[in-house]
């Protein structure tokens, strides 16, 4: 029976106890360990932040600061004091984002942070490690989500592109990672015109190209004339989908890039016209799955749709438990 | 199948009525017979397939799924048909062909209480989720999607090109899929012929009358009563009633269409027993006492003690199998006063003409009549024949001047489609007392027209510029601005916290030059309640 006392989960996040360090904390730390570079996730304000290469390149950029950090890359060690060590880990979720392996006193326990098991052209691939105590996300934690493949989605929008040649397709899409995405699963579908761009999703795209990602040609709706955007493809923030900001576009088709498309009253309380069903998440087989491959002797279930996930490892005879962290967000996957 | 279920998909997320017209015309014009035919009925819920009920989806889950994670899962979708769609076990292995609509209807009819159980499972593993959702919704009748049976009508005619009001004078006697509608409208055949079944004949309709006047040896006047519109149809030993979009709402006046019993198209007001409305022949209650019973599937003895209704009539279209459409008005009127007396007087009386000397004289009569709850004065052309929809210089309606009230814009909800980026929904509310003694705003109503683009423009800046609070799509403004608000009536009613609502609430005016202390209050909007 794995005890992992080590480890508290207090509401603002993990507390790594001997090295006294925390995990994705939702308020300023003295030494915080960070999964990803969302926002919910990487804060600013620590006294040092370890993180991936990557992950402090976005953190760099969004909060504008460089001091403090120590990058640690895909399957370094790090001792951390207090006997214990960490490891980073892909965790397939967004450019950079990682899983972190925290051994101690014989101990191995992972934090998974967001993460899913589909292939993703814009990042590395969720890696398989064996724990004691995995401690994971739930975000898509309900057995209808099954996010179908992302060629189909990606089918989709296409579509609509050559069926409406003077209207334009606004995709809203997170800022950070989602966006990446879509543009390069475009790309691998043989898209090649220009993607045009909102104005607050192109420094990000911009530092993908920097670490490596392809993204091809993207240019800034400011910049079009109005004409060339008829028949176009375009990305904005989720909030900028009904925002005054969208008037300017040729009669858009109104799509949203979300997990959360997968249910109709959702996809329709956004005023979502064509919903994309494209997850930066595990849904429900892969967060099970991955319960079941890890094999760890104890789950534990950090946010999201907890009750189901808890339920599943019941029904399953593995040992399982919601902790009640605060300040994550999962409305606009 | 696939057709069909990606027609209800786009449906679902289409808001435009125009968007969601053109897709079912495409649909309708690509789609082969019969399973055009069955969709149709689908849409406008005229299939019913009594083996299939919601708790049978639910039990056929709960044997695959566990109960709790349906329940969890259930608990976050919202409905039913989707989560059992999303939830259904795909089956090892390839799938089996996907069932067409049409053999997917006839499994449908054939199922039974003890079959459902074997054979829906059967068909839901051959259809992918959208499809499962297409089955569920089919099978259970609760589609949901925002599609009338005007809509409908309107879709058909459009894709085959052939007149809206023929396609509703032949439709009602016809039967799912169809065949003699499409053999008509989309083969060039044959109109199909429906003699002895109980058709809905579309109405005839008026127009405003604006600011023209109009000569009074030319036109009758009568009364226009605030109820719902209504045609009765007997015929073939049937009596139907059909409200003005040509639904059959028999079942919810039965006592209404068992009181005509002779071969006849009748045009009148439903009404509900009361003190208002034409007090000395009998009187009719208010608008407000006729929505206790609308919409009711089953109405308890109680409520037809309580709410008697009847229909005060204004025309007569078809009489023992002559058809009179073709008379001008005042002919049709002698022999719908005629016929009264074959009719049972507490069902049905007649709509009284107004004597007026001239013009003036109505117009004085129409300004009087205020107190009635009367929604205003009808003109009919003496010579007019009964003629389906809208025909210039027949029929005119002039409605009373509207009632008006000064409130101050509480809250505003962005709109839906191309109104999605602009704030087009406002809640408005009258102070509950002194505004001077730091008395409340209460909402009393919500409007979302009135106004012009470049008003919405302006309102939408405001609403921007204004925002102290905000709750998902809704923002709360400062309430410094003031509204006029005009409505038809107002009641009691328990959907706002000022107990009152208005009827037909549109913004008039905007008034930016009044200060919001000097807007009305709840106490002078309650004085004009009448019921």
């Amino acid at each position: 029976m794995a005890s992992a006392s080590w480890i508290r989960a207090e509401p603002w996040g993990i507390h790594v106890v001997p090295a006294d360090c925390w995990i994705d904390p939702a308020r300023p730390v003295a030494r915080a360990l960070v999964t990803h570079g969302h926002a919910d996730h990487a804060r600013s304000g620590h006294g040092e932040t370890l993180a991936t290469p990557e992950t402090l390149a976005i953190m760099a950029l969004r909060y504008g600061t460089g001091e403090g950090v120590r990058p640690a890359h895909y399957g370094e060690t790090l001792p951390l004091g207090g006997g214990v060590r960490a490891t980073w880990l892909p965790a397939g979720h967004v450019l950079g984002s990682a899983q972190i392996l925290l051994e101690h006193a014989g101990e191995r326990v992972i934090v998974t942070g967001d993460f899913k098991r589909r292939p993703d052209p814009t990042c590395a691939p969720f890696l398989v490690t064996s724990c004691d105590v995995l401690i994971t996300e739930a975000t898509f934690g309900l057995p209808v989500f099954r996010h179908p493949p992302v060629e189909e989605e990606v089918g989709k929008l296409l579509a609509a592109l050559a069926a409406n040649p003077d209207r334009c397709a606004l995709v809203g899409a997170y800022a950070l990672g989602k966006a990446q995405r879509v543009i390069a699963e475009l790309r691998r579908a043989g898209h090649g015109g220009t993607v045009w761009l909102h104005g607050a999703l192109e420094r990000m795209c911009r530092l993908y190209e920097e670490l490596g990602v392809a993204l091809g040609d993207l240019r800034l709706v400011s910049d079009a004339k109005k004409d060339e955007l008829r028949g176009a493809a375009i990305l904005c923030p989720p909030s900028a989908l009904s925002d005054r900001w969208s008037r300017r576009l040729p009669d858009p088709v109104t799509a949203m890039a979300s997990g959360w498309m997968r249910v109709r009253q959702r996809a329709r309380q956004r005023g979502v016209e064509l919903p994309l069903i494209i997850s930066d998440h595990a849904d429900w087989q892969e967060l099970t799955q991955t319960i079941e491959e890890v094999n760890p002797a104890e789950t534990w279930v950090t946010h999201g749709r907890e009750e189901a996930l808890l339920r599943w490892c019941q029904l399953h005879q593995r040992q399982a438990r919601a902790l009640a962290l605060v300040g994550y967000e999962d409305e606009d996957d | 199948m696939r057709a069909f279920s990606a027609l209800l998909d786009a449906l679902v997320y289409t808001t435009s009525r125009n968007a969601k017209l053109r897709l079912i015309v495409d649909y309708l014009r690509a789609a082969p017979d019969p399973h055009r035919g069955w969709a149709l009925a689908a849409l406008t819920g005229a299939l019913d397939f009594p083996a299939v009920k919601p708790a049978t989806i639910r039990n056929l889950l709960t044997e695959r799924v566990d109960p709790v994670l349906y329940a969890l899962s259930r608990d976050y979708v919202g409905d039913t048909a989707e989560t059992a769609s999303l939830l259904w076990p795909q089956p090892d292995g390839p799938r089996e062909p996907e069932p067409s609509l049409d053999e997917t209807v006839q499994a449908l009819s054939r199922m039974t209480r003890m079959s459902v159980m074997s054979e829906l499972p059967r068909l839901l593993d051959r259809l992918d989720a959208n499809g499962g959702f297409a089955l569920i919704k089919l099978a259970t009748g609760a589609m949901r999607i925002g599609i009338s049976a005007r809509l409908a009508k309107l879709a058909f005619a459009q894709a085959f090109d052939v007149a809206v009001e023929d396609v509703e004078e032949y439709w009602h006697g016809q039967e799912p899929p169809y065949t003699a509608l499409f053999a008509w409208a989309a083969h060039g055949g044959e109109p199909p012929s429906a003699e002895h079944v109980p058709l809905f004949r579309p109405f005839m309709l008026a127009h405003p009358l604006e600011d023209a006047e109009v000569d009074l040896t030319d036109y009758a006047a009568e009364w226009k009563w605030d109820g719902i519109r209504v045609q009765l149809v007997h015929a073939g030993g049937e009596t139907r009633l059909y409200s003005r979009s040509g639904d059959n709402i028999s079942h919810t006046f039965l006592e209404v269409a068992a009181a005509l019993s002779f071969p006849a198209v009748l045009d009148g007001e439903l009404l509900v027993r009361g003190a208002h409305q034409g007090g000395e022949q009998g009187g009719a209650a208010s608008f407000n006492a006729l929505q206790q019973r609308l919409g009711r599937k089953t109405v308890s003895k109680a409520m037809l003690a309580d709410y008697p209704a009847f229909v005060r009539l204004y025309d007569v279209l078809i009489l023992d199998g002559e058809d009179l459409r073709e008379l001008p008005w005042h002919l049709r009127r002698e022999r719908l006063e005629a016929l009264m007396e074959r009719l049972d007087p507490a069902r049905f009386d007649l709509s009284a003409l107004i004597s007026a000397d001239n013009f003036e004289h109505l117009a004085a009569i129409q300004e009087g009549a205020r107190d009635d709850a009367i929604e205003g004065v009808m003109l009919k052309r003496r010579d007019s024949p009964y003629v389906a929809g809208r025909r210039t210089g027949l029929w005119y309606k002039w409605k009373r001047d509207p009632l008006l009230v000064d409130c101050v814009l509480m809250y505003a909800q962005r709109g839906s489609g191309k109104r999605s980026s602009f704030y087009s929904d406002f809640t408005f509310g009258c102070w509950d007392g002194d505004p001077g003694q730091g008395a409340e705003l209460l909402p009393v109503g919500k409007a979302y027209f009135g106004f012009t683009d470049e008003e919405l423009k302006w309102l939408d800046r405001h609403v921007r510029n204004h925002t102290v609070n905000r709750f998902g799509p809704v923002r709360e403004t400062d309430k410094s601005l003031v509204f006029e608000v005009a409505f038809d009536s107002v009641h009691e009613s328990r959907r706002h916290k000022s107990g009152l609502a208005m009827r037909f609430p549109r913004i008039s005016r905007i008034r930016a030059d009044k200060p919001a202390h000097e807007a009305d209050r709840i106490e002078s909007l309650r004085a004009l309640v009448r019921d």
